[in-house]
């Protein structure tokens, strides 16, 4: 069961390289949190009442309502375009995410573990190097955040496959979470949308060398 | 007991000035809390070896690092009421200063006693967002710019040593064990999975370079020390950068057990070259002083990097040239705001013939820019030339070949700027208005220089002690 949802999240990876508009962003974000939070009843038999249920309510209340309200605000509010202006083609886009997914698969086979499940492993790393891409390949600063957004969605699913034996682990992801979404959404909703308004990467150019 | 003081202290000092938005509580409350620290490091180095509240260890390398912050945080506090007052702030902002300086300063303190992987990253995270706040100090579009860059690397970065984490600790699941601290980890150092080890100790590194200033996460760090105002700059160069290096020592030292050893030393060699190539690239072209003087600390911190790679006594001289190097970075950075005032520009061709208007201050502009290119009488000299030692002693001829031509193009270009700053005038059209600095601001940068100097020759045997006990965390 955990592999269909764990495979339901690598194809929203694939559709958000194609997709085009920031709101279809925000939406896939949502679907994930939601994904994660599945994930986290299945798989966290072992862990305490009131350890799960805080974990549950990150994964549900933060990332699938919180996060993405915030992130549709601030494209209302700053009337930000609604095309992502990638620098490739979809294409492109679609051919390099598979080339990541199919990569973590290989990297996966390499390895011969009792204590991980390698869906967990293909889908953490396939969602750590998408984020990685996605930022690199977006203009716009806020799909550079949302960008961001997926790398840690990808922690939380490693984290979520060893949270069992190390339930300090998963408590700091959360925390990682909270604080770095927080740090990064809260700079971005007062100052840079201010500041910039629908800023992409040709305004951040004043420091250089 | 008295972390659990220091803690609720530096909890009362940062929030006090972000409640009460009023000049003389942030003032107040700064002093409070450098008094505390100092007194919280002289406790700690009386208490060496203890553990307590279960997480934090006063060890060796922790001193050190603890006995550097309680060094510079004093001179910094001083020029950052200076220059407060300088730039006539408002309460608001000086109140928001106050709160994150304390903040800053009591999350290096924690990070830098950690005993546990985890805590160390908490507390690097916990600096992310201080700094980010004095960053932004200036609140103009450059500031937002060098704010932004900084927070989301760092966010990156941080998240990278997560990773690193996770996967050490399911290198760990293999030993049979699941407690995280340090010296858990060096007690199961035979039994670790090897290639979870790997993939977590290249996650831990490459995080932590966003704080210790290598490849490739060095960028953030340049803007953000071109950015924050100087007496916060002089500690990001310094005290921040320690941290960064008291994480990915501490790593080092678990993975220095295992028979990854000789790996990890490639990679760590590999990204000091990467980094020293990129600091004589940009230091050839760059002409804005700060950012010069940040790149000179991407390249002291590859320096290091090698000195760590190179065995034990590597380890030694890197530990003594990380010391060094705060204070005379330190140093640098608050004298660039004597520069300033005089030149009113941050670009090196706007200054020039300093030696004309404002005497003392070039000659300790002088004596900071001879430490920092480590000639003598610089002890960086000294320990540059044990890292250089060391490496000759492992055999590594092609690259000691290779680190001393780029550090000579280096500092070639570093000098030519420093020296036309200090000796040639300035053409007669735009000579910069007289301004009259009182000497004492000085005094600081040139004790700073000098305790260097005093560390770099003539160590209490102590320090050598401490300093020998840290580099022994390497096997």
């Amino acid at each position: 069961m955990t592999d269909i949802v764990l495979i339901v999240f690598l194809m929203t990876l694939l559709y958000m390289a194609i997709a085009n508009r920031m709101r279809s962003y925000v939406k896939i974000l949502a679907v994930q949190g939601v994904l994660l939070f599945v994930v986290a009843v299945l798989q966290l038999k072992e862990m305490n009442a009131f350890n799960l249920v805080w974990i549950l309510l990150e994964t549900l209340a933060f990332k699938s309502v919180a996060v993405p309200a915030v992130l549709l605000h601030t494209i209302n509010r700053n009337h930000i375009t609604r095309e992502a202006e990638p620098f490739l083609p979809h294409f492109v886009s679609l051919i390099i995410t598979a080339l990541i997914v199919v990569g973590s698969f290989l990297l996966a086979e390499m390895i011969n573990d009792s204590f991980l499940d390698k869906t967990f492993f293909v889908a953490a790393v396939s969602a750590i190097f998408f984020g990685l891409y996605f930022i690199a390949s977006r203009r716009k600063l806020l799909s550079h955040v949302m960008g961001y957004m997926v790398i840690e969605n990808g922690v939380t699913v490693l984290a979520l496959a060893v949270g069992n034996e190390m339930p300090l682990l998963i408590n700091l992801g959360v925390m990682l979470d909270i604080f770095a979404s927080v740090l990064i959404l809260g700079i971005f909703i007062n100052k840079i949308g201010d500041v910039f308004r629908d800023a992409d990467v040709e305004d951040l150019t004043e420091l250089k060398d | 007991m008295v972390i659990t003081i220091y803690i609720l202290a530096a909890i009362v000092c940062a929030a006090l000035p972000f409640v009460i938005r009023r000049k003389g509580v942030a003032a107040v409350s700064t002093f409070c809390f450098v008094a505390f620290q100092l007194f919280f490091s002289g406790w700690a180095l009386f208490n060496k070896g203890v553990t307590v509240a279960g997480f934090f260890t006063a060890d060796a390398l922790g001193l050190l690092m603890l006995s550097c912050l309680a060094i510079v945080v004093l001179p910094t506090t001083i020029h950052s009421g200076l220059y407060l007052r300088e730039d006539r702030a408002d309460a608001s902002s000086c109140s928001i200063y106050a709160a994150s300086y304390v903040l800053l300063i009591a999350a290096l303190s924690l990070g830098y006693l950690s005993n546990h992987i985890a805590l160390t990253w908490v507390f690097t995270e916990v600096t992310t967002l201080s700094a980010a706040m004095l960053i932004y100090h200036h609140r103009n579009r450059q500031a937002l710019e060098g704010t932004w860059k900084y927070v989301f690397v760092c966010a990156i970065s941080v998240t990278f040593v997560f990773i690193g984490i996770l996967l050490i600790s399911l290198s760990l699941l293999h030993a049979g064990s699941s407690d995280l601290s340090y010296e858990s980890l060096a007690l199961h150092a035979a039994a670790l999975d090897g290639f979870w080890l790997k993939l977590g100790f290249i996650f831990i590194v490459v995080g932590y370079t966003a704080k210790m200033g290598l490849f490739p996460m060095f960028t953030a760090g340049i803007d953000a020390k071109d950015n924050a105002p100087a007496p916060i700059a002089a500690l990001l160069a310094s005290v921040l950068v320690n941290l960064g290096f008291v994480g990915i020592y501490r790593t080092y030292s678990v993975v220095s057990a295992t028979p990854l050893c000789s790996w990890s030393r490639v990679l760590l060699t590999v990204l000091a070259f990467i980094t020293l190539f990129v600091a004589t690239a940009y230091m050839l072209r760059v002409r804005n002083i700060k950012r010069m003087l940040a790149y000179s600390g991407i390249e002291h911190m590859a320096i290091v990097t090698l000195g760590i790679a190179a065995g034990r006594v590597g380890c030694y001289a890197a530990i003594l040239h990380i010391v060094m190097h705060t204070f005379v970075k330190s140093g640098l950075f608050l004298h660039f705001n004597q520069l300033y005032r005089v030149f009113k520009s941050k670009m090196a061709d706007a200054m020039g013939g300093y030696f004309n208007y404002y005497p003392f201050g070039a000659m300790v502009l002088l004596l900071g820019v001879v430490s920092i290119v480590a000639v003598p009488p610089s002890g960086l000299f000294v320990s540059e030339f044990m890292i250089f030692k060391a490496m000759f002693g492992a055999g590594h001829f092609a690259l000691l070949a290779l680190a001393l031509i780029l550090l000579t193009v280096l500092i070639w270009a570093f000098v030519r700027n420093f020296l036309k700053i200090i000796f040639i005038p300035l053409p007669q059209d735009n000579l910069p208005s007289a301004v009259r600095i009182s000497p004492w601001e000085s005094v600081t940068q040139l004790l700073l220089f000098a305790v260097a100097i005093y560390i770099g020759y003539a160590a209490p045997p102590a320090v050598m002690e401490l300093i020998g006990e840290a580099a022994a965390f390497v096997r």
